[in-house]
């Protein structure tokens, strides 16, 4: 028999990061396998809030790690410590954000584990545990075993609810940090510019609108309105993101973010496989563009052919008039 | 600087709709697919090129590049086109994919690392078939090197620090690493301005992406040298600890219905797919 351990990722705020209640997810479907409970560990200069929050999760235990090298996460700062606690467990798992895709491989080889990452399934045969993984740029899964004493996963965050509260209080447990290696003494985290936004998280939201390159300079102008009316986040394809139309954050596809929201819409995106294989998980997915051969039609619920920079605002006036 | 940049040949990315899964399921079948450089490669071995050259005057080679692979004979043409944009040398270690997985692949990397020793290891955010995205972090786990992955733009700030922009879900992070150390690169590393050395010009701006070999250095490329080790040499005989089973399509979405004008998708959208 052995347990599940699910490392959190905080956020700014130090409270925990939405993505976490996947990994959550994952490890509760995979928990048959091990026999075992679920703990949570938390890692961060401050941990009080979010261990509290994460109590609520119906889990075994919360493990915290207080440190002030926790601040800005790196793994070289991380990964000893994730990897001490680990020991013992039989499965190690976090949702697989940029933190999580950077830390759990390194977690592994400290643990001479395998590594299963950015899990789209989990199952259990046989007693094992069955990770199904995307693979050839999403064009193929793949249903791979691990055969090391402690196994290590990520798991997609869209392809995993979140898990919901269960009631009562898991107790909490702090531990020491454990030594760091040379590694540590080499890197230095020097700032996050990041891209503040009252809009949702592109992997999180309902709805995403998403623009490609026909946008040209007028991408955010276009765009921002419709998204505004709602509710949405921005997306944007690589071609877009090539130009400099948009952020390199906004890239949906199968080398940028993996999103899977209730409303996609796909404006002068002409559906190039790699942009298909992130997003095509949405439940409704729209297009508009002006050239009706365009792949993107392949796959959409609702096509409109027209010329966007006129369909754009006219979907706006429109949908702000049945708001009204 | 020498700089030893891990590479995978990968069946043609852009054909992978082509790939042919078998009623059984239990594997797939790469027969007949063109085989190329995995491009997260590809452009780890252009980083690695500008890191390594005056930017003014590219053919002036400052330091050297080394290139590795994990893959069957056929590879070393990968090989060769790689030393033909510029590489120094190269390393095959003989193996199959079958054989391999992300622990094998950077326990046989710390091996070849520990030989050559090199200030930068760089390599592709992930290859493109497996997608597997861990050998770099593992290999510098091994090694206790700093790491940063899906590097964005790199500049090298002197002979031991290298300042490397990251690209994470909240933005660009920067981290200033202590050479030696590992890099996995993304997509836009060979931007015009992402990578500098401490020899590139200031202002200094290379073409978009990845260079080309022009032919006579493909020639000279043939007389490079290309050593060959035994996985069980570099390896040490550990085992496989990760098996595939099965493998299966994704579901395939079909095509909706076209509508006339906005106002008939905001009905639609509102009434048949309830998403408003």
């Amino acid at each position: 028999m052995a347990d599940a351990l699910v490392v959190a990722e905080l956020g700014e705020d130090g409270k925990p990061k939405k993505a976490t209640l996947s990994a959550l997810s994952f490890a509760k479907a995979a928990l048959p396998a091990l026999g075992g409970s679920l703990a949570i560990l938390v890692l961060g200069d401050k941990t009080a809030d979010a261990a509290a929050e994460l109590a609520r999760y119906g889990a075994s235990k919360v493990v915290t790690c207080e440190d002030p090298a926790f601040k800005n996460y790196t793994a070289e700062q991380f990964a000893p410590t994730v990897a001490a606690v680990a020991k013992g467990y039989g499965l190690v798992v976090a949702t697989a954000t940029s933190q999580g895709k950077d830390l759990m491989p390194r977690v592994a080889a400290r643990l001479d584990a395998a590594f299963a990452g950015d899990c789209s399934g989990v199952s259990v045969e046989g007693g094992a545990i069955v990770y199904k993984r995307p693979m050839f740029a999403g064009n193929a899964f793949g249903s791979c075993t691990l055969s090391t004493p402690i196994q290590v996963a990520t798991a997609r965050q869209s392809e995993f609810s979140a898990a919901e509260p269960a009631g009562g209080s898991s107790p909490v447990e702090s531990v020491a940090k454990a030594p760091v290696g040379e590694a540590a003494a080499r890197v230095q985290f020097v700032g996050l510019d990041s891209v503040k936004s009252e809009r949702p998280e592109l992997t999180d939201a309902k709805v995403v609108v998403s623009g490609g390159r026909a946008l040209k300079e007028r991408f955010k102008e276009v765009l921002e309105p419709l998204a505004d009316a709602l509710g949405a986040a921005i997306g944007a394809s690589r071609a877009a993101v090539d130009a400099g139309y948009a952020p390199g954050d906004y890239q949906v596809g199968q080398t940028g973010k993996i999103v899977a929201p209730a409303l996609y819409l796909a404006i002068g995106i002409s559906g190039a496989i790699q942009h298909i294989a992130g997003m095509k998980g949405s439940k409704v997915i729209v297009a508009i563009n002006k050239d009706a051969e365009a792949p993107i039609f392949q796959i959409a619920d609702y096509g409109l052919v027209a010329d966007l920079f006129q369909a754009v605002p006219a979907l706006v006036a429109e949908l702000n008039k049945r708001r009204a | 600087m020498k700089v030893l940049v891990a590479l995978k040949r990968v069946a043609d990315p852009d054909n992978a709709n082509k790939i042919k899964i078998p009623p059984a399921g239990d594997t797939i079948d790469t027969a007949g697919l063109e085989w190329k450089m995995n491009p997260f490669d590809e452009y780890a071995l252009e980083a690695a090129l500008r890191l390594t050259e005056n930017g003014k005057a590219p053919k002036s080679r400052i330091g050297e590049v080394v290139v590795v692979t994990l893959a069957p004979k056929e590879a070393e043409t990968t090989l060769r086109a790689a030393l033909a944009t510029g590489a120094d040398r190269a390393i095959r270690i003989d193996a199959s994919d079958d054989k391999l997985d992300g622990r094998l692949v950077a326990l046989a990397l710390k091996s070849v690392v520990d030989a050559e020793k090199p200030d930068l290891v760089l390599m592709g955010k992930q290859a493109v078939d497996g997608d597997s995205n861990q050998v770099g972090q593992r290999l510098a786990e091994l090694l206790d090197w700093p790491m940063a992955t899906f590097a964005a733009t790199l500049r090298e700030e002197s002979e031991k620090s290298l300042l490397v922009g990251r690209e994470v879900d909240g933005g660009v992070l920067t981290l200033r690493l202590g050479l030696p150390a590992v890099v996995t690169v993304d997509l836009r590393i060979v931007a015009p301005k992402s990578v500098y050395s401490r020899h590139t010009e200031a202002g200094f701006v290379y073409g978009d992406g990845v260079r080309f070999a022009p032919l006579p250095a493909i020639m000279a490329a043939k007389k490079k040298p290309l050593d060959v080790k035994a996985l069980a040499d570099v390896a040490g005989g550990a085992a496989l600890t990760t098996q595939y089973r099965k493998f299966e399509r994704p579901p395939q979405r079909k095509a909706g219905i076209k509508v006339k004008d906005v106002a008939e998708l905001v009905d639609k959208l509102a009434d048949e797919a309830k998403a408003l």
